[in-house]
């Protein structure tokens, strides 16, 4: 795999190269914040942050996205009848997202792209865009990636991994499209061969120490865990907002809705969140989860247990930390993993000993 | 506030122990920096889990809609106003609770906090009067009335308004603020100005909910947001839609608001809706002179009649 | 890329109402495609998503058979959105179906067993079009004994009356029709609930047994039991599960039940399975 060498002074250069044949998106300074935006003509990407509080999954999964169109209007021949809305699939590239933050796209990935159905919104974005990460070399307290199956110089999801390297950035060219992205921009000085990206991810493995341990989700029993005492305890505080699946990277759950102004009308769709208690209420009233105890116990289960067990790839979190830093009531990921990686396991240990 | 926690928890152990109450609603040790986890206690036992500092600027009021046991709730000034309304409008009954009033000198703003320090918070400390943020590159002291959370700034109900139990002696009341310079603000403005003042404040919404949710108030059990049939709300990001939300709901607030800042705490992308709840505020005390959550002994004012209200509708 | 949040474009071309108080309907849509039948190919116990412009999109269980060609049948309870506008719709309008959705019942597995079918209510109709299919001439042979309890709470409510009536003098199938409580003096058939009726009227279970329930949950619950002591297996149970849905493809992510999609991997589960899983439906 080749890894090439940018200079810090022919950034600006190549980005306004890429300019011409790609759509630029990359994180940039809002007031004190850093989010991900679409960069008009001549904005360079500012590499500078630490993580961005909302994740880049609305470059392929956009808060809402109009998916048809339609006229209600029965003068007109095709009244009535759905149209898909026009997209814009060229080539994008994103710049700077965190190998996490990739990671996370490859989990969600797992969800539109079956054998059975394709989703042609999220893939379509997907396919279009080529992404390129920049490696974590100041991790957050909150960061536990290593043990959540990524890390700071995780490569996969990512065309391209960048890395500082002082006056140059280092970027490993990890696919054809990364490749054709170096060749638009004019980057082409090899790094020679060279350790120091290994090093300096050995020495960015080494700033994260936060962790949860996960080894033993696979081996629980479901409804066990589901049954569990500490669910009241670990729900007690949630107000059942929408923050930590919003803020999250590989929550992927949506919403389908109609919307008419006078008498043309689409169908969008919009993130939804299993928070809310309005997202499995029945037409009768019934609610499977009518309590916040039920709603907090299905976002963990699914992401720690349901998951782990469906996919066979780990947990479905990548350990950003985002949720952790962002709930109003601190409700912790990490610990409520910790206390149901232990589920039980005194129990265990006395039918061991009996 | 030294002296604080100590104090609640022998409070608490008491109730739980001549079993007055069967449970404390108060704040454990968040895993944050800046950060309390609302938590409920049930057995003395676990009273030693409780504390109090600068940064339970959660509405506790919240976690006792509709509650049906015997509850011990640790209230500061706001709290306590949230508890009388709760009582007003009947989410809970007096004689449900046993309130323990903590007299309270203001919550750190803990964005602030994050903006002031270079790099990440690592560790915040506290004194009476100070605030120590640790970072990676090394400490920084603030004097605590600099850094208060933008609504205690302007607090003067800092001490419950009711309370069974009192952690501290009260505090003395802020004298001499201006509660509403930032109120007056937009109001001095043009229409289109104020139009897009309230554009760009509200443009970060990500429409969570968490303000909603955090707030003490908003417990309908189908909130507007949500209602199906006929569905009143659009669910995208349609700024018109996110518009009619805030709006909407800080109108429910009328008369019914606090200023106890919960909703622009909560608020993931800091968006600071209390502007628009304030000026609500304002309106009730300069037009009814009325404060809302003071006494158990007077409806809200947009609750009751008057035969001298100077409004012609009601003639 | 096919899409498959694209619906199939479909005229109503009949409209009968089932129950006394109307709230029942059973539409009828031709595809205006005609290539379009050939790629909804389904089977009995599957649904689809009505989908209408500008109201939005309603999942629900197939009532025709796919030995019924030209046409699809839905039966429609009159309750929310969608389905309030889809009752005041008229034969020629225009509208979406998207589908088929989900997994059915086993057929292979049942070749040469018996199927005892219980139903209620206005759930019977992915029960009519397993009836329909078991009943064609091609595929009765294949099957042993059917049996069949429906009830519904009155004779006014019962869905499908005139099929009920043909089937009644069928010797190669035995139907139990009965209500909550009639008013009808000339009412002949039984009256009671649904589980102690099949308790008196349904064969004993065993290997080569197997028993379909729909209905609401309150008779699903008390229908369990009776099966059990009639000797059907846990996972010779089939149940049909229904949950929120938007997308019906397994992707919204609001169906779930544990690990499992009611929308993808049901909804048709056996007892087995449900009893591995959350009761979050």
């Amino acid at each position: 795999m080749k890894v090439i060498k940018i200079d810090k002074k022919d950034w600006a250069k190549g980005i306004k190269a890429l300019h011409k044949a790609y759509g630029l998106i990359g994180p940039v300074k809002e007031k004190e914040y850093f989010t991900f935006q679409v960069l008009s003509g001549g904005t360079i990407p500012d590499l500078e942050f630490r993580n961005t509080r909302l994740s880049p999954k609305a470059v392929v999964f956009p808060q809402s996205e109009d998916m048809f169109e339609y006229s209600l209007d029965d003068s007109r021949e095709d009244h009535h009848l759905l149209k898909e809305v026009e997209k814009d699939y060229s080539p994008r590239v994103v710049f700077g997202i965190r190998p996490c933050d990739a990671k996370a796209l490859e989990l969600v990935k797992m969800n539109f792209d079956t054998d059975e159905y394709k989703d042609p919104y999220w893939l379509n974005l997907y396919e279009a865009t080529t992404f390129v990460g920049m490696a974590c070399d100041s991790p957050c307290s909150t960061c536990f990636c290593t043990t959540a199956g990524t890390g700071p110089y995780h490569e996969e999801g990512l065309d391209v991994l960048m890395a500082d390297n002082g006056d140059s950035y280092l970027a490993k060219l990890l696919t054809d499209k990364g490749e054709k992205l170096a060749t638009s921009a004019g980057w082409a000085d090899s790094a020679g061969k060279s350790d120091v990206l290994a090093a300096k991810k050995t020495a960015a493995e080494a700033k994260i120490v936060s962790t949860v341990s996960t080894e033993a989700l696979s081996g629980k029993d479901a409804l066990e865990l589901y049954n569990a005492d500490f669910w009241e305890d670990v729900s007690f505080a949630c107000i059942n907002c929408g923050t930590c699946t919003y803020v999250c990277p590989t929550c992927w759950c949506f919403d389908i809705q109609d919307e008419v102004h006078g008498k043309s009308g689409k169908r969008m769709r919009t993130w939804d969140s299993c928070m809310f208690p309005i997202f499995t209420v029945h037409t009768t009233g019934h609610n499977p989860r009518a309590t916040k105890l039920q709603r907090v116990r299905q976002r963990f289960m699914h992401k720690l247990k349901y998951f782990v067990d469906k996919y066979d790839k780990g947990i479905m979190c990548v350990g950003c930390g985002r949720c952790v830093r962002q709930c109003p009531v601190n409700i912790d990921i990490r610990r409520v993993c910790e206390t149901m990686n232990s589920f039980g396991s005194d129990n265990t240990c006395a039918v061991q000993s009996s | 506030m030294s002296g604080y926690t100590d104090k609640i928890r022998e409070i608490s152990q008491r109730l739980l122990k001549d079993c007055s109450v069967e449970m404390i609603i108060g704040f454990r040790k968040g895993t944050q920096p800046m950060m309390n986890e609302p938590f409920v206690v049930r057995s003395a036992e676990d009273v030693d889990q409780l504390i109090w500092d600068s940064n339970c600027g959660i509405n506790l009021t919240n976690y006792l809609t509709n509650r049906t046991e015997k509850i011990g709730i640790i209230a500061k000034g706001c709290d306590s106003r949230n508890i009388v309304t709760h009582i007003l409008e009947n989410k809970i009954k007096r004689d449900q609770l046993v309130i323990i009033g903590v007299p309270c000198r203001g919550m750190i703003d803990r964005r602030r906090i994050a903006m002031l320090a270079e790099g990440e918070v690592l560790a915040v400390t506290e004194t009476d009067d100070a605030i120590v943020v640790k970072t990676g590159t090394g400490e920084n002291e603030y004097k605590k009335s600099d850094v208060l959370q933008q609504n205690c700034k302007v607090c003067v109900h800092r001490n419950p308004v009711i309370h069974d139990e009192l952690v501290a002696e009260p505090v003395e009341e802020q004298q001499d603020i201006d509660r509403y310079a930032d109120v007056r603000d937009i109001e001095a403005r043009k229409p289109e100005e104020k139009w897009a003042f309230f554009d760009e404040l509200l443009a970060p919404c990500i429409r969570c909910y968490a303000c909603k949710n955090a707030c003490p108030l908003c417990y309908c059990p189908t909130c507007f947001v949500d209602e199906a049939k006929p569905q009143w709300l659009g669910k995208s990001q349609d700024p018109m839609d996110i518009r009619t939300f805030h709006f909407l709901r800080a109108y429910h607030c009328a008369g019914r608001c606090t200023d106890c800042g919960a909703c622009e705490r909560a608020c993931p992308v800091g968006i600071n809706m209390r502007l628009l709840t304030k000026k609500l505020e304002k309106d009730c005390l300069d037009q009814y002179g009325w404060e809302a959550g003071m006494s158990l002994d007077s409806r809200p004012a947009l609750d009751i009649y008057r035969p001298d209200d100077p409004e012609a509708f009601i003639k | 890329m096919d899409n498959p949040y694209l619906p199939f474009q479909v005229r109503i071309d009949d409209i009968i109402v089932e129950s006394e108080d109307n709230n029942l309907k059973t539409f009828k849509f031709v595809f205006l495609n005609k290539e379009d039948e050939v790629k909804f190919n389904y089977s009995a116990g599957q649904f689809a998503e009505l989908s209408i412009p500008g109201k939005g999109e309603i999942p629900i269980g197939i009532a025709s058979s796919p030995v019924e060609k030209g046409f699809l049948k839905f039966t429609i309870n009159k309750a929310g959105v969608v389905t309030t506008h889809l009752h005041n719709m008229k034969v020629g309008d225009i509208m979406g179906i998207r589908g088929p959705m989900g997994n059915w019942f086993p057929w292979s597995t049942f070749e040469g067993k018996n199927i005892l079918i219980v139903g209620g209510g206005f759930a019977f109709t992915t029960l009519r079009s397993s009836i329909i299919y078991l009943l064609d001439p091609a595929n009765r042979s294949k099957f042993g004994n059917i049996d069949v309890v429906y009830g519904a709470r009155t004779p006014g409510m019962l869905l499908y009356k005139d099929e009920l009536v043909e089937w009644e003098k069928r010797d190669d199938i035995n139907v139990h029709i009965t209500v909550d409580n009639s008013d009808d003096p000339d009412w002949k058939y039984n009256v009671g609930f649904v589980p102690p009726i099949t308790e008196e009227k349904a064969p004993q279970g065993g290997s080569d047994s197997y028993a379909i329930v729909c209905g609401p949950p309150i008779m699903i619950k008390f229908t369990q039991p009776v099966l059990e002591k009639l000797g059907y297996d846990h996972d010779h149970i089939y149940l049909s599960l229904e949950n929120r849905m938007k997308c019906g493809i397994g992707m919204c992510g609001r169906c779930g039940i544990g690990k499992e999609l009611v929308c993808k991997d049901g909804p048709v589960f056996t007892l087995t399975e449900i009893n591995k899983t959350p009761r979050e439906y």
